[in-house]
């Protein structure tokens, strides 16, 4: 069975298009897209907070969006155990939301940062890694604000229920202050909610997926998505 | 009519790396004796009631709800009753 991603569309998403170019035109998967303004989520299987400036990025990354007619339905489909990826500022929008816990500061460098990265697969237990064999990925990130805070509890929490899904690493898989690009906190790149179908991350996986672009670790996590996320809801 | 001004502030705990590329520049203009430069926002609004306790309410709500973010952010607000 297809499953059906719903791709939302804030005004000032820029990477909307590329989500549902990667699910719909190179992995096949059924894909819609979703206006911020519309309450209907369109049966779909799968919701995608695409990347991009929403709202401008005013006041707050994903502070304005968090509050739009669709982020209702959104939380709604969330708490009922609907799968939920929000992909940098899609997982702005979700920490504003208060589906994952925590929230971004600017780059530790002031800088917008647009490179490849590689991220280590911490926990392979999630319906978003569940099929991944490898346990690096070299995805791009592309944002001005990715640096994850938490107070010390949240982050002793996060640790402990195995929680960090993606870690800046370097291409072996090493944990350290030179493969962290923003300064987030552990290396923090992406995060799950305690129900494990909430997932926020800051690296493009839309970006990685076409093979003309030499990079498709990205569809992995889209494949590994598809392949499990029937299976999540029996 | 109220008027409301609202401060919202970083925690004192938590690190401002814009502030402190600000300070570079501080520095670089000569001025030494320039400390824990910290940027916040201020954001004016006026309130369409005549009831200050109502005025009061709306403004506290709004800054929890949307203009600061609770997890890293504090604010303060003033209002005053204009015409």
């Amino acid at each position: 069975m297809k499953p059906k991603f719903g791709v939302v569309v804030f005004p000032g998403a820029n990477c909307d298009h590329d989500a549902y170019y990667a699910t719909k035109k190179i992995l096949g998967y059924d894909a819609e897209f979703i206006w911020h303004k519309e309450r209907d989520l369109k049966n779909s299987d799968v919701i995608i907070l695409p990347g991009g400036f929403s709202y401008g990025d005013y006041l707050r990354t994903g502070a304005i969006a968090r509050f739009s007619p669709v982020m209702e339905e959104v939380i709604k489909f969330a708490n009922n155990g609907g799968i939920v990826i929000g992909i940098c500022n899609g997982f702005q929008i979700l920490l504003e939301a208060g589906l994952l816990p925590g929230a971004m500061q600017k780059n530790q460098s002031l800088k917008f940062i647009c490179k490849d990265v590689y991220i280590k697969v911490e926990n392979k237990e999630t319906i978003f890694t569940k099929s991944i064999k490898q346990n690096v990925l070299k995805i791009p990130i592309a944002h001005g604000e990715g640096n994850y805070y938490a107070d010390e509890e949240t982050i002793k929490e996060l640790e402990e229920n195995k929680q960090v899904v993606f870690r800046y690493s370097t291409a072996d898989g090493k944990v350290n202050n030179e493969s962290n690009p923003n300064g987030s906190i552990n290396n923090i790149a992406g995060i799950i909610n305690k129900n494990g179908n909430v997932l926020g991350m800051m690296p493009h996986p839309e970006r990685a997926c076409d093979p003309l672009l030499k990079r498709t670790d990205g569809a992995l996590i889209f494949k590994s998505i598809a392949e499990n996320v029937f299976i999540n809801q029996k | 009519m109220f008027k409301a001004v609202v401060i919202v502030k970083r925690r004192p705990t938590i690190l401002d790396p814009q502030g402190k590329a600000v300070e570079q520049g501080a520095k670089l203009l000569g001025f030494n004796n320039v400390k824990n430069t910290r940027i916040g926002k201020y954001i004016e609004f006026y309130v369409d009631t005549d009831d200050r306790e109502m005025a009061e309410k709306e403004v506290r709500e709004y800054s929890e709800k949307l203009l600061s973010n609770p997890i890293m952010e504090d604010f303060e607000y003033t209002i005053e009753e204009v015409k």
